[in-house]
């Protein structure tokens, strides 16, 4: 069962409440939203500078200093208090590589710094995704055509029914097990993910290129389990059990971190999703508010942010996802204000009742039937 | 390297991957890099009202450099970084173990202003590669010419330091043209050359005030001026005006010339019988005689590619290899691993060739 298996009643609306606010705008308006975003993308790109230098190389510095505390501390590992610590500062230093450092340098949000290490091309992240994979299935699939039904595999990741336009099938009944273990054991779900079964089944990806990736991932598999199950256990010496328990745990950590900000990012089940039709021949302007309307943000303060990789700022993110990062927190409320001027949902909530809508949408539509919930915003469906 | 050394790496690095041990090394000592050599900017000295020398320690592994090369410099400015190309002013022996580069600012642009006015004591700088092949022959010849104008009196520089290094200079004539007196660099140390070596001979031109310095007065400053291996480095027109000469008059292989701005003919190796290139992002294909770069045959089929300096310097114009060999124009050399990044706009095709571009 996959996402490219739509409900053909899907290509019309549920109901007023699941028509895209898409249709209540004009296409001029449309085409002046598109400008206005350009203008702040543009501006933003002009100030880039030293600053923003500063902030990325600091904050690749602090997951060194993280990683060199959580290793250092883990060598007395038998010592509970030091396992405690040791852990905890694992898990954030995989964290913010992951999150805020990895997905963004890979996103190219750091190229305009023209520097040979900190390059989308040239980044590798610790978790079992190759970077040349990940970024094909990730910046282009999913950033390409986010939320559009049928066409993003990032909708419920081929295995879930997070959308009451995708067709029920009885294996959606053990969604909300399996979600489970997709929580922990996320890093190798998006490396699976991004080998794109239906690809392969359709045999639009050739054998020689599914073998190429499979052994990548394999390589990472090596190399993440060499790394945390063996090299640093044995450094431990009579420790190795607790060792290779924290790093675990650590990977662990990451893994339900990592899940929860992404799957708070699309699916509370205020975002729109969309047919191939409305997308169909779509202008610039048009793509913005697709972004706009099928991400939801996570209210935070800064140090939530950061461990969230700003992708808490999921719909910034959607609209410049090659902007730095670290800009999304001072363009957020100017994004507000254009969708409250044009009359848009932004869709944001804290981490509980963003989750919350999450896992309650996995839960409803393990099972047949379900219907768009409300959706927020100062947009009302006439 | 040795493979002691290689499994040592690969031990360790199955302690840091995906980094490399070089990333934490570099917390401790940002020059302890075996990945990228890197030097520190120890002290930016005054020349001219226009011009200053940067003293930078390298790291362990520079390999040094051989008199009139050039290094590929890599830095930051305004969180952009940035390669240009700077002579290396210093003699390869110098006691200190620094190297030194003396950037002319020029005002409208992006790297020399920031050398000349903003960098301080202490910044880590990317040291991108000893390149060039203007450069004294070993052991260096009974006879030698420079001719310098302006900021191209640095390659020339580290010819004289390294020379006069090695004893009492034998017979060489130096024409040196700056538009204004106070503007000379170097003016204390080449005149200090001309005193303590008698076999040294320094013609000053001042072209504010006099003639500035044309190949027909060659047989004025320099009768035998043919019989010399000359070294000529300064702005484009000098050296067009001066290759005519040499190419009339004289014989062109004892002529050396250092570029600082492109130049539409890259570079005098050795060429070959040029190929074809297809660039697999566009599916464009592209021929090329053996004289242009892929960059050029490239840009003529239609394709939309990448630049930069156009001479080699910035790696702005890298593609990766996907098949075939090529040749680099400067040096006649025949490379090309699949999978090895290759700047388009030094090397020509070599038969046919794939590029990720
Ligand atoms: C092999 C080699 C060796 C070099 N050695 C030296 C050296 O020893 N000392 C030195 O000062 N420079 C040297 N240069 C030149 C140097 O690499 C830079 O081009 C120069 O410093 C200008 O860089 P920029 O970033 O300030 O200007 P950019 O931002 O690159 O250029 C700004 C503008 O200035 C123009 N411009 C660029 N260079 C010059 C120039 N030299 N004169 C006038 N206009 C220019 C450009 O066309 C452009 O329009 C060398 C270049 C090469 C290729
Ligand atoms: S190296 Fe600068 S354009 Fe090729």
């Amino acid at each position: 069962m996959s996402a490219t298996q739509v409900d053909p009643r899907a290509t019309q609306p549920f109901s007023a409440q699941d028509e895209s606010p898409l249709a209540s705008l004009a296409p001029e308006q449309i085409e002046q939203l598109g400008r206005e975003l350009d203008a702040l993308h543009d501006e933003v790109f002009a100030d880039l500078g030293e600053r923003d230098s500063r902030y990325i190389r600091s904050t690749i510095k602090l997951h060194r200093h993280l990683v060199l505390a959580a290793r250092a501390l883990l060598l007395g590992s038998r010592r509970k208090p030091l396992w405690l610590a040791g852990t905890a500062s694992l898990s954030l230093a995989k964290i913010l590589e992951n999150m805020e450092i990895g997905h963004n340098v890979m996103h190219g949000q750091w190229d305009w710094m023209n520097d040979p290490d900190i390059n989308s091309q040239s980044w590798d992240w610790d978790t079992a995704s190759p970077a040349e994979a990940w970024r094909h299935s990730h910046n282009y699939e999913h950033h390409t055509f986010t939320n559009i039904r049928g066409k993003d595999r990032d909708l419920g990741y081929e295995i879930m029914r997070i959308d009451p336009h995708q067709r029920w099938h009885p294996v959606y009944l053990f969604q909300p097990l399996y979600n489970l273990l997709l929580m922990g054991f996320f890093e190798w779900g998006v490396a699976v993910h991004d080998l794109n079964g239906d690809a392969i089944r359709s045999g639009e990806k050739s054998k020689k290129q599914v073998v190429k990736e499979l052994k990548a991932i394999g390589v990472k598999a090596r190399r993440q389990i060499v790394k945390d199950y063996i090299a640093f256990p044995l450094l431990s010496r009579r420790g190795f059990k607790a060792t290779l328990a924290a790093n675990f745990t650590a990977n662990i950590v990451r893994n339900v971190w990592a899940h929860s900000i992404i799957f708070c990012g699309h699916f509370p089940d205020q975002t729109y999703t969309f047919s191939e039709d409305e997308a169909a021949e779509e202008t610039r302007g048009g793509w913005y508010v697709r972004q706009l309307l099928g991400a939801a943000n996570i209210d935070g303060r800064p140090l939530f942010h950061l461990l969230a990789g700003n992708l808490s700022f999921q719909i910034e993110h959607h609209l410049f996802p090659d902007m730095p990062s670290s800009r999304y927190a001072e363009i957020a409320p100017r994004v507000r204000d254009i969708c409250r001027r044009y009359g848009l949902p932004y869709n944001t909530g804290p981490l509980h009742r963003q989750l919350g809508a999450v896992h309650r949408t996995i839960l409803r539509l393990a099972f047949p039937g379900g219907t768009p919930r409300p959706k927020p915003g100062p947009y009302r469906p006439s | 390297m040795p493979a002691t050394r290689r499994r040592a790496l690969a031990l360790i690095r199955s302690f840091t991957s995906p980094l490399l041990p070089d990333d934490y090394l570099e917390l401790i000592n940002p020059l302890w890099s075996t990945r990228e050599l890197r030097g520190r900017i120890e002290r930016i000295e005054r020349e001219t009202p226009e011009a200053v020398t940067i003293v930078i320690k390298p790291g362990w592994e520079w390999p040094g450099h051989r008199p009139g090369q050039y290094l590929r410099l890599g830095i930051e400015v305004d969180g952009v970084h940035h390669w240009r190309a700077y002579s290396l002013t210093s003699d390869p022996r110098r006691p200190d173990g620094c190297i030194t580069i003396t950037p002319k600012l020029v005002a409208a642009g992006k790297v020399s202003p920031f050398l000349f006015g903003r960098v301080r004591p202490g910044t880590i700088v990317r040291l991108g590669g000893v390149e060039g092949t203007f450069v004294l022959p070993d052991p260096p010849p009974e006879r030698l010419l420079f001719i310098s104008a302006g900021s191209g009196i640095t390659p020339i520089m580290s010819m004289l330091r390294h020379l006069a290094d090695a004893g009492p200079l034998r017979d060489v004539v130096h024409v040196h043209c700056s538009r204004t007196s106070d503007g000379v660099i170097f003016a204390g140390e080449l005149r200090r050359l001309e005193r303590l070596h008698p076999a040294y001979r320094l013609h000053e031109r001042i072209t504010s005030r006099q003639r500035r310095v044309s190949p027909d007065q060659l047989d004025e400053l320099c009768p035998d001026w043919r019989e010399r291996e000359t070294f000529l480095c300064g702005p484009t027109g000098l050296l067009e005006a001066m290759k005519q000469r040499w190419a009339l008059d004289a014989e062109p292989a004892r002529l050396h010339v250092e570029h600082f701005q492109p130049d539409a003919h890259v570079g005098d190796g050795e060429r070959g019988e040029g190929g074809t290139v297809s660039f697999c992002s566009s599916g464009i294909q592209a021929a090329s005689d053996g004289e242009q770069p892929i960059l050029v045959a490239g840009e003529q089929a239609g394709a939309d590619l990448p630049f930069g300096c156009r001479m080699g310097i910035c790696h702005s114009c890298v593609g990766r290899l996907r098949s075939g060999r090529v040749r680099d124009l400067r040096t006649g050399r025949v490379h090309g691993q699949p999978g090895e990044m290759l700047r388009t706009c030094i090397n020509a095709p070599e038969g046919a060739v794939e590029l990720d571009l």
